[in-house]
């Protein structure tokens, strides 16, 4: 479904992301782990289109994505959601949705049409699903953090997308939120069927979710294999796992 | 979609104002009626410049540019050709869409501050032709008693045009605030990068709301003359930009109402404290630092936020229970 080859990208004389190599199967959970600086976010911002690759291939679909923007890559299908939580804060809670949704729908430029009967039904689902919905009316910028990170979500969810691309989704949450907001992502997935590319620090949660892991170090690719045959692998353990 | 508005809390209010701004010509004094048709026009130049930067989040620097064009297309169309005046009419606010549009193309490739410089730079080009073309404009003597059509060539005509085409033209942009397209123009003013992430092609939508703004300031060009009778340079000078924008701060530029008022208070306070004194602009400026220490949102942003902090805090109340 979605297949990187020998991707590079540089911020001057740094080498964020120099030779990175990911496939996704479709329905798979997969997720890339590395030391700080290892590449992970640029990799994703690469994908999504927020940074333009210097080399390398993305295809997803078949189709090459490489060189399209963000609001190109969302309508292929990938949405995502970003390592700080990053909402419409004044904003309603249901409006931070609906506008995802409305823009899934393309009605974006409609001038004369009221929104608040646009996607209501949509939206509603989206944040039953994900337990937000008696807050939607409450201004975004006023929820908790791990609430603000489970919005995030349900903004990716409403582009209804094929593949969803998490940067970090419970970066700095309690135990108990990050048990919370993992068992919804599982859920998710089991429910519309998605495919997820995710990061992440705590490794025990990778280890437990994840079908399939990508070890990133300096920017490099060193292996993407099931979770066992990653325990397993010496490089790995040398670089990163034995360190921990 | 009428429905929705009728239902609005504020709706009554604003029928109540409108009525009482029908019957008022008929009371007051043929002056005040003159001022009360600026502040209209004023008010509509204000309240498009609010669409796209309180609710697009845009640096519009030089708003009065497109408010110009308006004004000078229709203004030299009825002077100069004999083409029957609705023509000049609707060619006001075309012409200046069809320039925010052109001045929109290059500024959107910029972001922020350097968005506004390079309007600013643009715009000023603008009123240099107007100020140097003499043979067409007049030059900085402008061009002054543009004829008018019969139905609108008196002051008390003139003024219910004037009323009755603002009216229809807030209508129509609180229409399209509340519409889907308004809805996302407010979440990109939020956030840019999050809106491209969802698939929302964030330089379009942001150019729809240019050329959308900018015709609304060029209804208010054409509406300009029907009061006046006039045209000058000063009308795209960009010391009436920053008027302009004065008007929205002033108002509270994240509310839809908020505008009229600071221009209302604006244009009074050029007329009636103008009259005894050139600087009335220093009153102006010791309101600015009063708003900007108590009331940073602007006067109507005040009860805006406090409707926020109730709404969040009956929210918790009856989470609690």
């Amino acid at each position: 479904m979605l297949y990187v080859q020998n991707l590079q990208k540089s911020f001057g004389e740094f080498k964020a992301v120099n030779g990175a190599d990911l496939t996704i199967e479709k329905g798979q959970l997969v997720a890339v782990i590395g030391p700080n600086g290892a590449g992970k976010t640029t990799l994703f911002n690469l994908i999504t289109g927020q940074l333009q690759p210097d080399a390398g291939k993305i295809v997803f679909n078949d189709e090459n994505i490489s060189k399209l923007p963000p609001y190109a890559v969302c309508r292929r299908g990938i949405a995502r959601s970003f390592q700080i939580a990053n909402i419409f804060p004044r904003l309603s809670v249901f409006r931070n949705v609906q506008v995802s949704v409305i823009a899934q729908q393309q009605l974006s430029s409609k001038l004369f049409r009221p929104a608040h009967r646009i996607a209501v039904a949509e939206t509603t689902r989206i944040l039953e699903s994900v337990g937000l919905i008696n807050r939607s009316l409450d201004v975004a910028g006023s929820l908790s953090h791990g609430d603000k990170r489970t919005l995030e979500i349900a903004i990716a969810l409403g582009n209804e997308p094929e593949l969803l691309i998490l940067d970090e989704p419970t970066a700095g949450m309690s135990p108990d939120e990050t048990t919370t907001t993992m068992a919804l992502i599982q859920r998710l997935a089991d429910e519309h069927g998605l495919t997820i590319l995710f990061c992440e620090h705590d490794m025990e949660v990778v280890f437990n979710v994840a079908q399939s892991i990508m070890v990133m170090q300096q920017g490099r690719t060193i292996v993407q294999d099931t979770p066992e045959e990653v325990r397993k692998n010496s490089a790995v353990q040398d670089a990163y796992l034995g360190g921990a | 979609m009428f429905q929705d508005m009728l239902r609005q809390k504020s709706f009554g209010a604003s029928a109540a104002i409108f009525m009482a701004l029908l019957i008022a010509p008929l009371i007051i004094p043929k002056f005040y009626t003159y001022i009360l048709a600026v502040i209209f026009v004023t008010a509509l130049l204000a309240m498009s410049l609010n669409m796209v930067v309180g609710h697009g989040g845009l640096f519009q620097f030089h708003h009065a540019a497109f408010y110009g064009v308006g004004a000078y297309t229709a203004g030299l169309i009825l002077v100069k050709t004999s083409w029957p005046w609705w023509i000049g009419f609707i060619a006001g606010p075309i012409g200046a869409a069809v320039t925010g549009l052109v001045i929109g193309l290059f500024c959107i490739r910029l972001n922020k501050l350097y968005f506004g410089m390079l309007q600013i730079s643009l715009g000023s080009l603008i009123w240099a032709i107007a100020f140097r073309w003499y043979r067409l404009t007049g030059g900085d003597d402008g061009i002054h008693g543009i004829p008018m059509p019969e139905f609108i060539s008196g002051l008390k005509s003139s003024y219910y045009f004037v009323l009755i085409l603002v009216a229809v033209c807030l209508i129509l942009m609180y229409l399209i605030l509340k519409s889907p397209f308004g809805t996302t123009l407010q979440a990109i003013r939020d956030n840019p990068e999050r809106c491209a992430a969802v698939g929302i092609n964030v330089r379009r939508h942001q150019l729809m709301g240019i050329v959308v703004a900018t015709f609304f300031a060029g209804v208010a060009g054409v509406l300009f003359i029907t009061v006046e009778g006039s045209i000058f340079p000063d009308l795209l000078f960009w010391v009436l930009s920053l008027e302009v924008f004065i008007m929205c701060l002033l108002g509270g530029w994240f509310t839809f109402g908020g505008p009229i008022l600071g221009a209302a208070m604006i244009v009074s306070l050029r007329t009636f404290v103008g009259t005894y004194t050139e600087y009335w602009t220093l009153i102006l400026g010791v309101i600015l630092i009063l708003l900007i220490f108590f009331l940073p949102d602007g006067i109507m942003g005040y009860n805006y936020l406090a409707k926020l902090r109730r709404r969040s805090k009956r929210r918790s109340a009856s989470r609690a229970e």
